[in-house]
């Protein structure tokens, strides 16, 4: 069964079984490794993505999910809030060991995609399904902060 | 072995797989309930069998009190901790849809639905007594403005009500069928929609 996929922006043509996990295809096929395996259930939110702009934890959906839907991995953020936010990661040197942060980047991204001004409350609760063992939590909390001021400036 | 050795071990294997299936997860039908006279009792009664349903973790989960929807058998609280959200689906930046897809993924363990969302808070059965979510079921005020009838047909035929049936996983099943529970409601409407007291 052939699925059409696009992920940043490039269109690919998916041969095979269409239950397989999103995080497979993009990991293992298109080879875009910046998208982690971390639970495998959908717990850590390291495997995040957007799909038409929302997040999407790529190890619970399959691949069939997608077909004709723009995904756009860590690899391929590109808008202004993405830039806020990577700029704000650096600048507060959020990452400690940095596996889920591909993850964390993704849902705060896509949160001040939609709101630009957060609470802590709308952070929290947009970053719920994210899980840092380093416990950065702090840290993410005060980026995404960094970054929104960055998008009001 | 002889062949009537070999049916009497058949028909013992097959009494048992139908008590086993006929068994506490069955739902008795509007029939069983002819036999009380008094209609307002036989009308509770109805509910009561209904109420099986109503108050099994697949329907609790669901209709949560407060913020934070339920899961598993046992009703614990969800992981991870999200919330309903301004429309019943999630919050800003983390919607239900991040996890549920629009069926049950296997790969994961995640239940889905093409309408996966809780219900509003006002329709909350968590913590409350049978008696009081009938009486909540029965209220435009709290029940998104529904009739009876309105009340029949989400019980007897919306998809994500039914998903209660086909939980997939470890999930166990609501007792019945949604068509058992459908009649269930339908006899409870046409004996004037009692409510238990409690």
């Amino acid at each position: 069964m052939s699925i059409t996929l696009n992920i940043n922006g490039t269109r690919r043509e998916f041969e095979g079984d269409p239950e397989t996990p999103l995080l497979w295809v993009i990991r293992e096929d298109v080879g875009l490794t910046g998208t982690k395996y971390g639970c495998g259930i959908a717990q850590c939110g390291a495997c995040t993505v957007h799909v038409d702009g929302q997040t999407l934890r790529s190890c619970s959906a399959p691949v069939s999910a997608v077909a004709n839907r723009q995904v756009t991995t860590i690899e391929g953020l590109s808008s202004r809030a993405a830039k806020a936010v990577q700029k704000a990661w650096v600048d507060l040197d959020v990452v400690q060991c940095g596996y889920c942060q591909s993850g964390q980047i993704m849902s705060a991204t896509a949160l001040l995609e939609k709101k630009p001004q957060p609470s802590d409350t709308d952070i929290d609760h947009a970053m719920a399904g994210n899980i840092c063992r380093c416990a950065t939590y702090q840290r993410i909390r005060a980026a995404i902060h960094a970054a929104s001021a960055q998008l009001a400036g | 072995m002889s062949i009537s050795v070999k049916a009497r071990l058949i028909i013992i294997v097959l009494a048992g797989t139908a008590a086993s299936l006929a068994g506490a997860e069955d739902l008795r039908g509007p029939e069983t309930f002819w036999s009380i006279t008094n209609q307002s009792e036989r009308s509770r009664a109805l509910f009561v069998e209904a109420g099986r349903v109503l108050q099994h973790p697949r329907c609790l989960n669901c209709h949560p009190v407060g913020e934070r929807p339920t899961q598993g058998n046992d009703g614990h609280p969800h992981s991870p901790p999200v919330v309903r959200g301004p429309d019943d689906k999630g919050a800003i930046g983390s919607r239900c849809t991040a996890c549920h897809q629009s069926a049950n993924y296997e790969a994961s363990g995640v239940p889905g639905h093409p309408l996966w969302h809780v219900a509003p808070k006002s329709m909350a059965w968590q913590t409350k007594s049978l008696g009081q979510i009938c009486e909540q079921i029965k209220d435009p005020r709290r029940n998104g403005g529904k009739t009876l009838a309105a009340i029949h047909e989400h019980m007897a035929h919306d998809s994500l009500v039914g998903w209660g049936w086909m939980p997939g996983g470890n999930r166990d099943s609501a007792p019945g069928t949604q068509a058992q529970l459908g009649a269930l409601i339908a006899a409870w409407i046409e004996s004037g929609a009692a409510c238990p007291a409690s």
